[in-house]
């Protein structure tokens, strides 16, 4: 016991302060990375190409032409069916998180031009309640299906979801069959219909939208999978391959069309609309 | 038989016991002590009904996984006396979480496919507790295509803590296999009746039940997320929650049939009898009997292309707590 107490009485604590939010450490490859150098390469780490998560706003902005989104339903906000209540109530933390993300919910729809292609476009946003799917996030994913179905333009859906919401109960779940028969109605003779994920994707969304895809594309390294990979670990009580529930496993697995990095998503995209329509 | 005794259902089962001592006493012997075992029968009646009038959520979610609670086998053995399994995902194995065939209701020729849980630690592990993997997704998906060929109405009883998480699944694409079957069944061109018989467990009970008729025996549970899962991302005290962290979950997830009906998200509530399902069997399957065939009677008329737009327009009704703002 007395060994312990000289060591720390020997350490002293030295942390040099550097200022919040200048640097960012890669959750890959731990590389210590300037902020500006990331941020101007797309937020794709220099050194290992792990993609950051980005905000729908930033996807927007890589995605489409710009100037060309218009976005449709902003307003649309759920009313809290079940009353819901943990530490704080689920309005209360709606309301949380519009302030926090500046956003009205966890996803964005509208129309849009990428590379000239007119296009219905969904993206969700991870840091608004981690992208979870409740009514307004499948109600804007329904009406988007049906925007294409009705212009007959392409519809992309860039997922990044933890899952259904659980504050919404059944309702959230119920948003995978409702957006899943909005899909289905695209599949014979509708427009092309391109899944985006990123990282991460997960539960109620990947088991609906984001797996119906007429082509499905993957950010490199993303985490995709249906249940995560912690309730896998508790389950099955032993640790998970390195590899496991990654954008080159579902690849390798066949579930998947192809892996593409953030700098190439834009011109893919716009290479498969040209090829098939 | 029951076997065994939830703590609610405790009482109950102390006065049953003490009916069955003086039957046991009674046998054989010229003891006059009929009217008293009526008095405790009559009492135990009571008894069963004042506690199952006030379940609470919680309560209702262990009824719903009650070790003796009838499984859909059970049911369709009762149901469907002709009825013929039929195994196998054509692509990777059978999942024996899932069980699906052939027979005739009332002479009504159906596909029946449901969740299957097992009874004893042997029959359990078999049945994986319920729990499928992708291939038992797919054999569904198989026979409701097999039922749409042949224009079969399905029947389809759920009952599973959820779909399993593991790594086999997830190599084998659970998710793709649950949103596959809820595109499949949101088009599929004959009626669809679900059934929910204990526990519908979040996407691995909605890959069975996107259905034109849904409904709910009166004691069991639909839900997003289990009360333990809940609790234990709302108050993540490491291990340590208790049931009362368990039933303020259930509470807050409003997921009893009960709610359920009253947010319109069922078509009805099946009444089970006093004590629930386990206590009659064959009550509670005569019960859902009517139930799907007064289903069938309203939908087998209908249109092929008229099922599937009102079933694509139940399904948009759902979720209606929008505003804007």
């Amino acid at each position: 016991m007395a060994w312990f107490k000289q060591r720390n009485a020997l350490t002293t604590e030295r942390k040099i302060k550097i200022p919040e939010g200048l640097w960012v450490k890669c959750n890959n490859c731990k590389e210590i990375i300037y902020k500006k150098e990331l941020d101007k390469n797309l937020k794709i780490c220099p050194k290992c190409n792990y993609h950051f998560r980005i905000s729908a706003k930033e996807r927007l902005k890589l995605l489409v032409d710009d100037g060309s989104f218009i976005e449709m339903d902003p307003g649309l906000s759920s009313d809290d069916p079940l009353n819901f209540r943990d530490k704080i109530s689920y309005t209360e933390r709606l309301e949380a998180n519009r302030k926090k993300s500046s956003l009205t919910e966890a996803a964005i729809y509208g129309e849009a031009t990428i590379a000239g292609h007119p296009v219905v476009l969904v993206i969700m946003d991870f840091s608004f309640m981690g992208g979870s799917m409740g009514s307004v996030v499948g109600e804007k994913v329904v009406r988007a299906a049906e925007r294409a179905l009705e212009t007959g333009r392409p519809l992309i859906i860039a997922a990044s979801s933890g899952g259904a919401r659980m504050q919404e109960g059944i309702f959230s779940l119920m948003q995978m069959a409702r957006v899943s028969a909005a899909i289905a109605r695209l599949k014979d003779s509708g427009p092309l219909y391109i899944s985006v994920l990123s990282d991460p994707t997960f539960g109620g969304v990947t088991a609906s939208f984001a797996m119906l895809g007429d082509i499905i594309l993957a950010e490199p390294k993303s985490l995709i999978g249906f249940a995560g990979p912690r309730v896998i670990e508790q389950t099955i009580k032993q640790q998970l391959p390195g590899d496991f529930q990654r954008a080159e496993f579902l690849l390798e697995h066949g579930f998947i069309d192809r892996i593409v990095d953030r700098k190439e998503l834009k011109k893919t995209i716009a290479k498969i609309i040209e090829l098939l329509t | 038989m029951i076997k065994c005794y939830l703590d609610f259902e405790k009482p109950i089962g102390e006065l049953e016991l003490k009916i069955e001592e003086l039957r046991h006493l009674s046998d054989g012997k010229d003891l006059n002590i009929s009217g008293e075992i009526k008095k405790l029968e009559k009492k135990a009646r009571e008894l069963r009904t004042t506690i199952f009038s006030k379940l609470t959520p919680w309560q209702k979610t262990l009824l719903a996984r009650h070790p003796d609670r009838p499984y859909t086998l059970d049911y369709i053995n009762i149901l469907a006396e002709d009825f013929i399994e039929l195994h196998g995902d054509r692509k990777f194995s059978d999942d024996r979480a899932i069980v699906g065939g052939i027979g005739t209701i009332k002479n009504n020729p159906v596909v029946i496919i449901g969740h299957q849980k097992g009874r004893g630690t042997k029959e359990r592990i078999r049945r994986n507790f319920g729990q499928p993997h992708s291939e038992g997704f797919r054999k569904a998906r198989r026979l409701m295509e097999l039922a749409e060929k042949f224009r079969r109405p399905v029947i389809t009883f759920i009952d599973t803590p959820g779909a399993y998480p593991g790594i086999g699944a997830e190599e084998r694409g659970q998710a793709e296999a649950i949103a596959s079957n809820l595109m499949t069944m949101s088009k599929l061109k004959v009626p669809i009746i679900s059934v929910v018989i204990g526990e519908g467990g979040s996407g691995g009970a909605l890959a069975l039940s996107v259905s034109d008729s849904l409904c709910m025996l009166e004691h069991s549970i639909y839900s997003v997320i289990s009360p333990e899962g809940c609790a234990a991302i709302l108050w993540k005290k490491n291990g340590d929650l208790k049931h009362e962290d368990f039933a303020r979950a259930a509470d807050a997830l409003k997921l009893t049939a009960q709610d359920l009906m009253a947010y319109k998200v069922i078509d009805d509530i099946i009444p089970e009898p006093p004590g629930g399902a386990h206590r009659d069997v064959k009550q509670t399957a005569g019960n859902i009997l009517a139930k799907i065939l007064e289903s069938l009677e309203e939908l087998k008329t209908k249109p092929a292309e008229e099922l599937v737009e009102d079933r694509y327009k139940r399904l948009k009704k759902i979720g209606s707590f929008l505003k804007e703002r």
